[in-house]
């Protein structure tokens, strides 16, 4: 007591340094007044995680990828640009457009492209058909993706690839496959400056995959100026880019900010441009707050369902898969999952009349309908089983998968959910030993054939998670892929599509939206089917 | 006197290497046993078995554990930490790049936490009961009972996104400043090295909401130790010697009390900094921090060995250093520790 009797004001001296400290250093924040003139020419992009390679052709190389290379590199041709219903811009997959190949033709054999003649890579080296040839020769060999991505379009050896002079390619197909020259316009089939690469390559690496993965050796409208994995890539324009009209954007920098609070809240206060791939719920109430400009494209060919799995009991019966597809809670998942950020995929007309893909099922949500098809099936007392959702995607698997369970819970069947952490959800579905799912697949070529070819054909792709094989419906699939007449081609998808939904191995629940937020004064956002940024037509205002 | 301490620090250093072997086996055969299937996750979309299969082949884990484990062991002799698969590039490298990071922050919210906690601390032994110590008892408690990814999210709330006053929550600069020429790898000294004011003021302000978080969460243990401490120091018989004799209550606190009672502060503080380096990962997230914590975090999700074996080697390391550190600090703090090492 004596102590503090003596100095009454010191502790409350020494408090106050505490707290002074602590308010000066917050006071210390100003901002600084940023370069104002290079972020007039500048973009800068914030998304959840970047790009772990600059080359698409790396092992591994992720999705983030994809749009990075759409950007440095070209393609011998590209899609053209469709103005949608709600006035956003999406790329055409019925328009070809030429990038590296002025123009092409169809022969006997395959297709003969035109090389334009004044393209140069960026280091200056000109473009010739003898650096398409490598890099074609290259995707087809390293294997994995970029091997099966060409093999959809019945590109698969390098023997199909023929240079006939400096400027005319040759690409020869083994069958007519009409998901051939679509597939030239992928992220896959780069070009790339093959003196530089086959400089860099050492004999372990005769491809030269290690220094692509981290150096640019492109020719497309944007050059690599500086990459650090994890945090940012800076992309500046090419000047001597003559594929198309020169971007109006000087200069792009990605910033990587895992908190999507803060990437909301980075846009809001316009310290940040863009923001890409937004939650469901951040783009509805950003598009309610009116500050920033809210762009949602409904991902095209793609569909998240409830798949169970055809070779486990009691999911072998139809009945119960029908009683599940009238147990969903379809609406209240439009509602508390996607926010309405999605197309709803059910609630559809009885007979299919549409050739389209994705279409809603017939299915409504009606409880004493299931109710009755269990007891049908012979389960009114219900059964148990579990339910997988994969975490990686737990922003909406997670509210899904427990509004499902509560209304399968009605009906009697009672499920415990499986979260199976995203780095081993690939896994998971390649065993296919789950009984019930909730999962996303969508295709990057927009045709309905397609995707059943992943998802229902017997040949049981990894995409197949019900493990779902009916000679009927490989017949009609396999016979749309080659049909040239288009009447029976719609005939075939019909087909296959009421054959679906009869048997109902998935459940088809909505499709989904690519969401982008946008300051006002940013322009030409262009959706594109491998949901990447392209900057070329994109521009501040 | 002065030999005696290279001496024990070549002696803790050889008495740390078998942990290290230890920490080494162990998080190699820990990854291996991590569910997931890393060729599964980078055989990319559309994948066949065989695709997998390949993958496997061609990242080596298709051989068997002991050659795995002796040609990792082999790269590690060379200073070779193997290669990151999601981020492509090599993990010695990237650890060596994104420490620096790491441990500027954790250190700058050392430094925070002190500045509050220990006056804190010593304002509240002074005078127990009153609402000077009632008001520390909150202030440690909400700081240690609030996670760090909540108060980093309210801080930017608050004074980012409402006030304006923080700059925006991107990492270790400012967008268009440009990094000082790496030396130590600190933005804060690198910057003042190079004479780069702007680059250092950049630094500066980019640091403060996520050390301010950091130290939130250490005044706690600090505060709660100083406290203790210079209770019992103050009570003791040399302290009534010093007041009877008429010395300054300033000299008596700050010469004779705090140095004693800061022992136990010490130890505190190695306990405190280790879990801080933890505690770094949240925080690294909240304010996309490049540090290692987050990198360890993503590699983990993705199954990818290298990294996480990097990481953890990493730690290890650092916390045999930090522990010799702390050991060296007591010798100087207190002479009698110095005698019997």
């Amino acid at each position: 007591m004596a102590a503090s009797c003596k100095a009454p004001s010191l502790p409350r001296f020494i408090l106050g340094l505490a707290v002074g400290g602590a308010l000066g250093s917050v006071a210390l924040f100003a901002t600084a007044p940023a370069a104002a003139q290079s972020r007039e020419e500048t973009l800068l992009v914030v998304v959840e995680s970047g790009t772990n390679s600059l080359d698409i052709h790396t092992v591994g190389a992720n999705p983030a990828s994809y749009g990075v290379t759409w950007n440095t590199y070209d393609r011998l041709i590209t899609y053209g640009t469709k103005t949608l219903p709600d006035g956003s811009l999406s790329y055409d997959h019925s328009v070809l457009k030429p990038e590296l190949a002025e123009s092409w033709e169809a022969t006997e054999e395959g297709i003969v492209f035109h090389l334009r003649k004044d393209a140069k890579f960026h280091d200056g080296t000109p473009v010739t058909a003898k650096d398409v040839k490598w890099s074609f020769d290259r995707m087809v060999t390293v294997g994995g993706f970029p091997t099966f991505q060409m093999a959809a379009g019945s590109i698969t050896k390098p023997e199909q690839f023929e240079a006939i002079d400096d400027h005319t390619f040759k690409v020869k197909l083994p069958v007519k496959d009409k998901l051939a020259l679509p597939d030239l316009g992928v992220p896959v089939p780069v070009v790339m400056n093959s003196a530089l690469v086959k400089k860099n390559a050492t004999p372990e690496d005769p491809w030269g995959l290690e220094w692509t993965k981290r150096n640019d050796a492109g020719g497309g409208a944007y050059k690599v100026e500086s990459w650090k994995p994890g945090q940012e890539l800076v992309l500046t324009r090419y000047e001597e880019w003559k594929s198309g009209p020169l971007p109006k954007l000087k200069k792009v920098v990605m910033r990587e900010v895992p908190s999507a609070g803060n990437r909301r809240a980075l846009l809001e206060r316009g310290d940040v441009d863009v923001s890409f791939d937004l939650p469901p719920k951040d783009s509805q109430e950003l598009a309610k707050g009116g500050k920033v400009s809210v762009v949602g494209t409904p991902i095209e060919n793609s569909l998240w369902f409830v798949g169970m799995n055809v070779k486990m009991p009691p999911f072998d019966n139809v009945k119960v898969r029908q009683a599940v597809s009238y147990a969903v809670p379809y609406q209240p998942i439009m509602d508390a999952v996607v926010y309405g950020r999605g197309i709803p995929m059910f609630g559809g007309p009885e007979k299919v009349t549409s050739a389209a893909w994705p279409q809603p099922s017939p299915y409504r949500t009606d409880i004493a309908k299931a109710k009755a098809l269990m007891a049908e099936a012979g389960f009114s007392d219900g059964f148990t089983t579990t339910l997988s959702i994969n975490q990686g995607a737990a922003q909406i698997a997670e509210p899904l998968a427990t509004l499902l369970q509560e209304s399968l819970g009605q009906i009697g069947i009672k499920t415990t959910i499986n979260k199976v952490p995203g780095a081993n959800w690939r896994a998971a579905i390649l065993k296919k030993d789950q009984p019930i799912l909730v999962d996303t697949f969508s295709g990057w070529l927009n045709y309905p054939e397609y995707y059943f070819f992943w998802g229902y054909h017997g040949q049981n792709a990894v995409f197949n998670v019900m493990s779902y094989q009916n000679p009927a419906m490989d017949k009609l699939i396999d016979a749309a892929r080659l049909e040239s007449d288009k009447a029976k081609y719609e005939d075939d998808i019909k087909s296959f599509v009421s054959l679906a939904f009869e048997e109902m191995p998935r459940v088809p629940l909505f499709q989904y939206y690519l969401d982008i937020a946008m300051r006002k004064n940013v322009t030409g956002y262009t959706y594109w089917f491998h949901r990447g940024l392209d900057f070329r037509p994109m521009a501040k205002g | 006197m002065a030999s005696s301490v290279p001496r024990m620090v070549g002696r803790r250093l050889l008495a740390a290497l078998p942990s290290i072997v230890a920490v080494v086996v162990v998080t190699f055969l820990l990854t291996r046993a991590l569910p997931g299937d890393p060729a599964a996750f980078f055989a990319g979309p559309a994948a066949t078995p065989e695709a997998v299969e390949a993958i496997r082949h061609s990242l080596g884990l298709d051989r068997p554990l002991p050659v795995q484990f002796a040609s990792y062991v082999a790269g590690l002799a060379r200073g070779d930490f193997g290669t990151s698969l999601t981020t492509g590039q090599p993990v010695g490298a990237e650890i060596l790049q994104r420490l620096p990071a790491s441990v500027e922050l954790t250190l700058a919210g050392l430094v925070l936490a002190l500045l509050i906690a220990v006056p804190l601390g010593v304002a509240a032994a002074t005078r127990p009961g009153s609402w000077i110590d009632h008001g520390a008892r909150v202030v440690s408690t909400a700081g240690v009972s609030l996670p760090v990814f909540f108060t980093g999210l309210l801080a930017t709330y608050v004074f980012y996104y409402l006030l304006g006053w923080a700059p925006a929550p991107m990492g270790r600069l400012d967008l268009f400043a440009t990094a000082p020429p790496t030396v130590t790898g600190f933005y804060l000294i690198d910057s003042l090295l190079a004479r780069d004011l702007e680059a250092f003021r950049s630094a500066f302000a980019q640091l403060v909401l996520p050390a301010l978080t950091l130290g939130l969460f250490a005044v706690a243990p600090i505060a709660r130790m100083t406290r203790a401490s210079m209770l019992g120091v103050l009570s003791s018989d040399f302290i009534r010697t010093a007041r009877a004799s008429g010395l300054s209550s300033g000299k008596v606190l700050f010469a004779y009390a705090l140095r004693n009672a800061l022992l136990p502060v010490v130890t505190t503080m190695g306990m405190v900094f280790s879990f801080l380096l933890g505690a770094n990962v949240l925080v690294e997230k909240v304010f996309a921090w490049p540090g290692i914590g987050s990198y360890a975090i993503e590699s983990l999700i993705a199954s990818d060995y290298a990294p996480v074996q990097g990481f953890i080697l990493t730690m290890a390391i650092l916390y045999v250093l930090l522990n010799l550190l702390i050991d060296v600090l007591y010798g100087l703090i207190d002479p009698r520790v110095r005698i019997d090492a």
